[in-house]
C-alpha cells in the first residue's frame, strides 16, 4: 500500500499540467489486471488508458472461427481448443453451437493435452486451433515436435497464431489511432526479450514500459511512460527485469522457429498485416491440417454494428460501441471482445461498472 | 436465442440461472421451492438433492463417492439443519470397473460416518457404454431443522459480517491439476468434507446467524451476489483479507481464472450479527475444517444486489455473477 502511494503521487506530480494523454495497454492480460485492481479509479482525469488488440482471440478473423467449425462438424474430427474460442461467433455459428449439435469439441488448457487425446482416439483426426500470440505458440511448436518424435500421426494444427511487433507498427502507421506510449505485454517480452521492441523508441520515438502484472507493477510502467514524456530519453523501459530479459527466451525462439515461419496474417479490424503471423514449415506440413484436408469456405460479409475492430485499435471505448451492453453481453455475445476472459469489451462488462457504493 | 442445452448451463453462473427462471420453476413452483435455498424446508424437515458428474472420478482430497455424501450433507447443514437420512441414486456405465465402485462406495460410508448420516435407500441403474461417463451419482438428503434457528435471505441486515470458512478455489485447483496434468504441491487438495459439526458449532455460539452456503459452482462470487439479490443490500468484500493458497492463485494466472468464482466443497460463507462475527470466528479456526476462516468483509445498506470488492490498492470495484463455464463437470 506505502508503494502504491508513493506511484499514484509520483504519477500525479507527472500528470500535472500536461496535455490528455492516452496509454495503450497491449496485452489482454494487462487490461484485466488493470481492472481487476481499479486502477483506472486512482489515475488522474487526463491519462487515459485504453486497450489494444493484446487478446488472441479477439484478433482471431471470422474465417478461422468458420473453418474451425467446418472441421469440428466433419465425422471422426475432434477439435481440441482453449475454452475462449467456443463462444467466439464465426460468420454463422459458434463452436459451442456445432458442440451442442454434436460435434465432438474439447476444451483443453495446455497445447500438449492434445497429444493424449490423440493417442487415446487413433482412428479419429484431432486438430487443436493454434491460436494465441508468441507466449503460446512455442508450446504449440513443441507439441509438434513431441508429436512427431511419438509418431502421433493423427494430431494436426490449424495454425493462426499472431505477432505481437508487426500489429504495434500497424498502429503506429494508422492515421485514425492516438496513443502516446504503449505498456508492453510482460509475457511477450518473456520470450521475445526487450530489445524485440525496440523499433517502438527508434523508428518512431513512441514511449514504452514493458510492465508486470500486479498493480505496483503497472503503476511503476506508467511512471516510466511519464517520465519518458516529462523530457526522459525515449526508449523502451524493461519494468519487468525480474523475467524479461532483453534477448528473451532462446530456447522457446528456437522451438518456434524450428517449425513455424513467418507469413502475413489476417487480423479482425486491421487488415492483412505483413509479417505478422505464422504458418507452419514444410518440414512439418503432414501436421498442417489445412495442407492435409483443405477446406473451402465461401467468404461471408458480416453485416454488424459490432465495432470489436475499432474496439482492438484503441479507436474507440467499448463503451462508444452501440451494442456494448445491450445487444452485446457475455451471454450473448456479438463480437469477440465481449466473449473472452481478456477481451476488451468483456473486461468492461465485467468490471467497468464503477458503481458501487457504501 | 439458446434453443439447446449449453455446458454453460450446468455452470452455476447466469445461464444456470436462466434455466432455473426460464423453464425449471414455472413447471415446479411453490411457496416452499421459492425460496431457493440450497435446501427445502419443510415443517421441521429440511431437504435437498444433488447429482454428481465430477470427471476425473477420482481426484487429490476425494473421489465422487465422497463428494456426492459431503455436497448433500452441507446443503442440509445451510439451510440450518442437522443432517440425518441420505438416499443414493447411481447410474453406472457398462464396462465400468467394480473395484473402482467398491472404493467410491468405501468412500460414501466413510464420508457418512465423518458427518453421522445414515444411508437409508437407494437405486442403481445401468446405461450401455457410451451412454453415460463411468458412474454418475445423486443423492438425497433429510435433516430435522434446528430450533431457533433461521437461515434466510430475509434476515440480512446492513452492517452484518461476511465471514468464509477457508482458503477458496482448492477443489477446483485438484480438480483441474487431475485433469490436466498441472504440478501442484501435494497441499493443494480438493477441499470437500462435510461441514455440518461446523456449521453446528457456529450455530451454536450463535443461533442468529442470518445467513449460510456453501460456496460450489460459481464459487464466492456466485453466492455474494445470490445473497446479495435475495436480501436486496450490497456487499462489500476486501481483497486482501479472502484467503487464497499462493498455488492456486498461480493457477488462475495461468488459466485465466478468478479465484472468487472458482468451485469449493468445503467452504461456507455467512452472514453474521456484527457484534458476535469475532466469537464465530474463533470458533470456527478450532474446526479442522475452519482453520483459515476469516471476516472478509460487511453487508451494506446502499447498492442493494451487487457486490463490491476493495483491491489492493484501495479503490472499489463490482463483483459481477460469473457469466457461464469456467471448468466443466467440476462437481
Amino acid at each position: 500500500m506505502a508503494d502504491t502511494l508513493r506511484l499514484v503521487k509520483k504519477i500525479s506530480r507527472l500528470a500535472q499540467g500536461k496535455r490528455p494523454l492516452r496509454f495503450m495497454e497491449v496485452c489482454g492480460t494487462h487490461t484485466v489486471a488493470i481492472f481487476r485492481s481499479g486502477i483506472r479509479q486512482i489515475l488522474p482525469d487526463n491519462i487515459s488508458l485504453v486497450s489494444g488488440p493484446g487478446c488472441p482471440v479477439c484478433v482471431t478473423d471470422d474465417s478461422y472461427i468458420d473453418k474451425a467449425i467446418a472441421y469440428a462438424r466433419r465425422k471422426n474430427f475432434i477439435v481440441a481448443t482453449f475454452g475462449d474460442m467456443l463462444k467466439v461467433p464465426g460468420s454463422r455459428s459458434s463452436l459451442a453451437q456445432a458442440q451442442a449439435d454434436g460435434a465432438d469439441i474439447r476444451v483443453i488448457y495446455s497445447p500438449l493435452d492434445s497429444i493424449a487425446i490423440a493417442e487415446k482416439n487413433p482412428r479419429k483426426r484431432i486438430i487443436f486451433l493454434a491460436v494465441g500470440f508468441e507466449t503460446t505458440a512455442p508450446t504449440a511448436a513443441a507439441t509438434v515436435i513431441a508429436a512427431r518424435r511419438s509418431g502421433v500421426k493423427n494430431l494436426f494444427m490449424l495454425s493462426a497464431q499472431k505477432l505481437v511487433p508487426p500489429a504495434l507498427k500497424a498502429l503506429l502507421n494508422d492515421a485514425a489511432v492516438h496513443v502516446d506510449g504503449f505498456l508492453l505485454p510482460g509475457h511477450v517480452a518473456v520470450v521475445i526479450g526487450a530489445k524485440a521492441f525496440n523499433f517502438l523508441a527508434d523508428d518512431f520515438q513512441i514511449p514504452s514500459a514493458i510492465g508486470g502484472f500486479e498493480a505496483d507493477e503497472i503503476l511503476s510502467a506508467l511512471v516510466s511512460l511519464l517520465e519518458q514524456i516529462d523530457g526522459g530519453q525515449v526508449e523502451v523501459v524493461n519494468d519487468y527485469r525480474a523475467v524479461v530479459t532483453d534477448t528473451g527466451n532462446v530456447a522457446a525462439q528456437k522451438v518456434l522457429s524450428q517449425v513455424y515461419a513467418v507469413t502475413d496474417a489476417p487480423w479482425r479490424g486491421m487488415g492483412t498485416i505483413a509479417d505478422s503471423g505464422l504458418k507452419m514449415r514444410d518440414e512439418f506440413a503432414d501436421f498442417d491440417i489445412e495442407r492435409v484436408e483443405p477446406i473451402e469456405i465461401p467468404s461471408v460479409k458480416k453485416k454488424s454494428a459490432c465495432r470489436c475492430g475499432d474496439v482492438l485499435r484503441g479507436v474507440i471505448s467499448p463503451t462508444d460501441c452501440p451494442l456494448f451492453g445491450g445487444a452485446c453481453k457475455p451471454l450473448h455475445a456479438v463480437g469477440p471482445c465481449m466473449v473472452s476472459v481478456e477481451g476488451v469489451c468483456a473486461a468492461w462488462f465485467k468490471y467497468g461498472g464503477n458503481n458501487f457504493r457504501w | 436465442m439458446v434453443t439447446k442445452i449449453l455446458s454453460a448451463h450446468g455452470a452455476g453462473g447466469q445461464l444456470s440461472t436462466q434455466l432455473l427462471q426460464e423453464v425449471i420453476l414455472p413447471a415446479f413452483d411453490n411457496e416452499i421451492l421459492h425460496e431457493l435455498h440450497d435446501g427445502a424446508k419443510v415443517g421441521r424437515l429440511a431437504m435437498t438433492t444433488d447429482s454428481y458428474v465430477v470427471r476425473p472420478i477420482f481426484f487429490r482430497g476425494g473421489d465422487i463417492g465422497k463428494l456426492s455424501v459431503c455436497g448433500t450433507v452441507n446443503d442440509l447443514a445451510v439451510t440450518g439443519a442437522v443432517p440425518k437420512w441420505l438416499s443414493v441414486g447411481m447410474i453406472l456405465e457398462e464396462g465400468f470397473e467394480i473395484a473402482a465402485l467398491k472404493k467410491i462406495v468405501a468412500s460414501m460410508a466413510a464420508a457418512a460416518r465423518e458427518a453421522g448420516v445414515k444411508i437409508v435407500t437407494g437405486d442403481t441403474k445401468v446405461v450401455g457404454r457410451g451412454q453415460a461417463d463411468g458412474i454418475f451419482i445423486n443423492t438425497a438428503g433429510v435433516g430435522e431443522l434446528i430450533g431457533g434457528v433461521d437461515i434466510s435471505a430475509r434476515n440480512v441486515r446492513a452492517g452484518m459480517k461476511v465471514l468464509l470458512s477457508g482458503t477458496i478455489g482448492d477443489h477446483a485447483a485438484a480438480i483441474l491439476a487431475g485433469r490436466h496434468g498441472l504440478e501442484l504441491p501435494d497441499e493443494i487438495q480438493s477441499d470437500c468434507a462435510p461441514l455440518n459439526e461446523l456449521i453446528a458449532e457456529m450455530l451454536t455460539v450463535e443461533p442468529r446467524i442470518a445467513m449460510l452456503r456453501d460456496a460450489t459452482r460459481g464459487g464466492v462470487a456466485a453466492v455474494l451476489n445470490e445473497i446479495a439479490r435475495a436480501a436486496s443490500v450490497g456487499i462489500l468484500i476486501d481483497d486482501e483479507k479472502i484467503p487464497v493458497r499462493p498455488e492456486v492463485r498461480g493457477v488462475c494466472d495461468i488459466l485465466g481464472f478468478d479465484a472468487l468464482e472458482l468451485a469449493n466443497e468445503g467452504k461456507i460463507v455467512a452472514i453474521v450479527p456484527s457484534e458476535s462475527a469475532e466469537k464465530i470466528l474463533s470458533t470456527m479456526r478450532q474446526n479442522v475444517h475452519g482453520t483459515n476462516a476469516a471476516v472478509i468483509g460487511e453487508v451494506v445498506a446502499n447498492s442493494a444486489g451487487k457486490v463490491g470488492l476493495r483491491t489492493s490498492i484501495g479503490t472499489v470495484r463490482v463483483v459481477e455473477m460469473p457469466a457461464g463455464e469456467l471448468v466443466p463437470r467440476i462437481c
